[in-house]
């Protein structure tokens, strides 16, 4: 340790400035910083080069060495069909979150915002979904999906609307609608509090001079508030991206991706190719794809914006 | 100016209805759970799924309770705070650092912190599982303190530093001349004037701790290391069709942060925002 210091220090050290900062503070910045890298090298860094090496490999995670086997795990993930209906139904779900949560939480926005103290109430129960776990609402709804007893089924009975009743989960047609209803349900209010942050922190005089000219409230909410919070929609738009690209505990607990790979996803299918039938190297596969994909998404955002912001 | 008025009226009953609506669509599945949880099996099959219990009838709670709830309950609050303990001095040490002091690399570091931030879990699942397992802390609750902190770290030095940023330099110049030197710099004034910064992170940490699912789910198979919403996940196999039963196990392991948030709610709310609001 004292030997690293002492090359660091020789290496960097050139002038009297560096050597009263080097005296001064390169012990805290060096003790405060290392263990929090320490922990990102290991257990963030350092796996992700991991899983791009594994996924040149076969292995069962028990052998002693994983066995070269160069592309021929990219090679069947190319081919593999499962992975061909798990990145479609990744994409539904950013297109289902992107056009109903957003809109809907904005909606939710606006009405608390407009509503005042009067809403406090309303907004103190939209928020629930939030404090639980992905797993307890997964579970939740599975009972409330089901087709004999759930609470589903019994309203639209009860309704009169029995021909709708349907086993939601059990049929490929129509388990990825139902799964993403119950996301919509448990991020809406993410969202929904997100904007609200952003349209309580608009001046009021804008609202004002607007009404002030003659515009209607929509016409204000259209022309006037939403233009100004096209920096909070960006950002929930690509939390909302990146989210559904690797969603995954909701979906595990619901269907596992079933019935028949209907409702798989990126995440459902490496989990089940590493960790139930032991294929180390393919799941690293698909993961490091996952990876890769995020990445993309996540780099394309971060650049658009910038230009974005440039033409602004 | 009358056609005004009635847009208006129009408008508002819209809003309300759609007020409504989603409140009863938030609501109902709450009030499903709830009220289930205190129904006794027959009455579940026999009457409506959205009547009240007859009766207070608790022996699904007691049921619940008998099947070591308590035990993964332990489990989970011994996983979460150290890992929160942890991570907060950490993260609070680099922020420090990062929004305190010049140095080289800056910068890069910093880059490396955010880019963090877009890492998915899944793509280090299979290398931690393999490390944990080879360090012999497979099925242990220490496993899961390491990828717990390491996962909190990027936006707990990100939020920490925006905070620590805005505490005037005059303080430290005062201290330096002093002859403050930096690490009592932190312990004396930086970390007690970031209290409130703490506090959120941890909060928002606490949260995402007590109901993680994938890494405990790929970490531990021994019921005795597992966690609550693994407890959640077990149940479910074992009780089945006994459905007031397990509605009963999930009032009592939402329990805890509904609590919280009855007592403290705008904390919780920040805590729990703090990741998305950070970016504006």
């Amino acid at each position: 340790m004292a030997q690293i210091a002492e090359v660091a220090r020789l290496a960097w050290v050139q002038n009297r400035a560096q050597l009263r900062w080097w005296k001064e503070y390169a012990a805290v910045t060096i003790l405060f910083l290392l263990p929090a890298f320490f922990f990102l090298a290991v257990f963030l860094l350092w796996p992700i080069f991991r899983s791009f090496q594994l996924s040149f490999s076969k292995w069962n995670g028990i052998d002693p060495t994983p066995a070269y086997v160069g592309f021929e795990n990219w090679r069947e993930l190319i081919r593999d069909e499962v992975f061909w209906r798990a990145l479609p139904n990744n994409l539904l779900i950013v297109f289902y979150s992107l056009l109903i949560q957003l809109p809907l939480g904005m909606a939710l926005a606006f009405l608390l915002d407009k509503g005042g103290r009067k809403m406090v109430g309303f907004k103190v129960i939209y928020f629930l979904p939030m404090l639980m776990s992905s797993v307890a609402i997964g579970i939740l709804f599975k009972y409330i999906y089901d087709p004999y007893f759930g609470l589903l089924n019994t309203i639209l009975k009860s309704i009169g609307l029995s021909p709708l009743a349907r086993a939601w989960l059990g049929k490929p047609d129509g388990v990825l609608e139902a799964v993403t209803a119950v996301i919509c349900w448990q991020y809406t209010p993410f969202y929904m509090l997100l904007f609200f942050a952003a349209v309580s922190g608009l001046p009021v005089e804008l609202k004002e001079a607007a009404l002030m000219d003659g515009a209607s409230e929509l016409q204000y909410i259209w022309k006037v508030a939403l233009p100004q919070l096209i920096g909070t929609i960006r950002t929930a738009a690509t939390i909302s991206i990146i989210g559904s690209l690797t969603y995954f505990d909701l979906i595990w607990v619901m269907t596992e991706g079933g019935p028949n790979h209907a409702s798989e996803l990126m995440a459902t299918y490496m989990v089940k190719r590493a960790f139930q039938s032991f294929q180390m190297g393919y799941g690293s596969t698909i993961a490091v794809m996952l990876f890769v994909i995020v990445l993309l998404v996540a780099l394309t955002v971060f650049f658009s914006s910038q230009r974005i912001g440039d033409v602004e | 100016m009358n056609l005004k008025r009635l847009k208006h009226g129009i408008g508002m009953t819209l809003l309300f209805t759609l007020a409504t609506l989603w409140l009863l669509v938030t609501g109902l599945p709450f009030y499903y759970m709830l009220q289930t949880g205190f129904k006794e099996q027959f009455e579940f099959l026999s009457s409506s799924p959205m009547s009240l219990p007859g009766k207070l009838y608790l022996d699904n709670f007691k049921e619940v309770l008998k099947h070591d709830f308590v035990r993964y309950f332990i489990n989970s609050v011994t996983v979460v705070s150290i890992s929160v303990f942890v991570l907060l001095v950490i993260s609070a040490m680099a922020a420090y650092v990062f929004s305190r002091i010049d140095f080289p690399l800056k910068r890069p570091l910093f880059a490396l912190m955010i880019a963090g931030l877009i890492v998915p879990v899944h793509v280090t699942l299979i290398p931690v599982y393999l490390l944990i397992s080879r360090i012999g802390l497979y099925d242990t609750i220490g496993g899961l303190i390491g990828p717990y902190v390491a996962f909190g770290i990027p936006l707990s030095v990100i939020i920490l530093t925006e905070f620590m940023r805005q505490i005037p330099r005059e303080l430290q110049d005062a201290a330096r001349i002093d002859g403050c030197d930096p690490f009592r710099m932190f312990f004396t004034i930086i970390l007690p004037l970031s209290k409130s910064a703490l506090v959120t992170v941890a909060i928002y940490n606490a949260i995402g701790r007590w109901n993680e699912f994938v890494f405990a789910y790929v970490l531990t198979t021994d019921p005795r290391v597992r966690t609550l919403p693994l407890a959640v996940w077990e149940f479910q196999g074992m009780f089945s069709m006994n459905v007031p039963a397990i509605m009963a196990l999930l009032t009592l392991s939402a329990l805890p942060v509904i609590i919280a948030y009855a007592i403290g709610q705008e904390q919780i709310v920040r805590g729990i925002m703090a990741g998305a609001l950070q970016g504006r």
